[in-house]
């Protein structure tokens, strides 16, 4: 059996579903939230990968780079907020985080 | 079964299980670690794609830089985390629901865009052709045609430096700092006191 295209594109697939699921049962822990997020990112990431390896175009792999960049700086600004967000509040519970309500 | 194909099973299996484990884990910091398994896992997947540049990124940028920085995030905040995980078993079917019913769907437009769509005509990944690495293949393209497209990852990385950076620095007060403009402004009037000195009795303070 060998192993083409819709092999990587499933995997991806599975792992951006679990992605999503973890934003789901993990509503009030913001941490694995953004490693979900982080998650979800990197399915993307095969995904472009893979078409760019079946394509025989090396664009997809530059595109793929960018939104390395862009997870990365995600990360680094949503822990920030985190930081901040903990020191005013003491707690992370982001369920009844409602303090810019009006 | 060639070596390739084992490869490929051995790595997908670690990567959906360390991701699962890290939605599932009760501690963060557990979850910080199978989410470094889970990157591992998919840069030797992107070495089996033959993009060896984005594997090697990954393992730098991902496991040296952002997941440690989780690391110190869950490791610096002294939360309680049991109660973070209250709502976990109300929302399991409904999320495994919609995940199952997701997984299937994308798995099926997949499935038919890799055997109908454009990249349906090559049976193999872009192997390196003789002589050019994938990196240089990378860099011949990145520096001219997509030479904004880098420049403006430039500005996003630097933009979210700063954003870090004035979110989180906090003022301290009675915190004495240096002051380079009143050390540099520093003259001899305010530097030098001549103090008269009677004789026979030294300086008291």
């Amino acid at each position: 059996m060998t192993i083409g295209l819709s092999h990587y594109l499933t995997v991806a697939a599975i792992l951006f579903t679990i992605g999503v699921f973890g934003i789901f049962v993990n509503r009030k822990n913001v941490i694995v939230i953004l490693m979900s997020i982080e998650l979800i990112l990197l399915a993307v990431n095969i995904n472009l990968v893979a078409f760019s390896a079946f394509l025989h175009d090396v664009a997809g792999q530059v595109f793929a780079m960018i939104v390395l960049t862009v997870a990365a700086a995600e990360a680094a600004v949503g822990l920030a907020i985190l930081v901040t967000f903990f020191r005013n509040r003491g707690d992370i519970a982001v369920d009844d985080a409602s303090m810019m309500k009006g | 079964m060639d070596l390739l194909a084992i490869a490929f099973w051995l790595l997908a299996a670690v990567m959906i299980l360390a991701a699962l484990a890290v939605v599932s884990a009760r501690n963060p910091v557990h979850s910080v670690l199978f989410l470094i398994t889970a990157f591992f896992s998919a840069a030797g997947l992107f070495v089996l794609l033959g993009a060896e540049f984005l594997a090697m990124l990954l393992v730098i940028v991902y496991v040296g830089a952002v997941a440690v920085l989780f690391l110190f995030v869950v490791m610096m905040l002294d939360v309680d985390f049991d109660a973070l995980r209250q709502g976990f078993a109300r929302y399991l079917p409904v999320g495994g629901f919609v995940a199952g019913i997701l997984t299937i769907e994308m798995a099926v437009v997949a499935v038919s865009v890799a055997q109908h769509g454009a990249a349906a005509k090559n049976a193999a990944p872009m192997a390196a052709s003789a002589g050019v690495t994938n990196a240089e293949t990378i860099g011949q393209v990145l520096y001219t045609t997509y030479v904004y497209y880098f420049q403006a990852a430039g500005m996003v990385l630097l933009v979210a430096m700063i954003g870090a950076i004035v979110l989180t620095l906090k003022h301290r007060a009675g915190v004495r700092r240096q002051s380079i403009a009143d050390q540099v402004a520093r003259g001899r009037r305010t530097g030098v006191r001549v103090v008269d000195i009677k004789p026979g009795e030294g300086i008291a303070s």
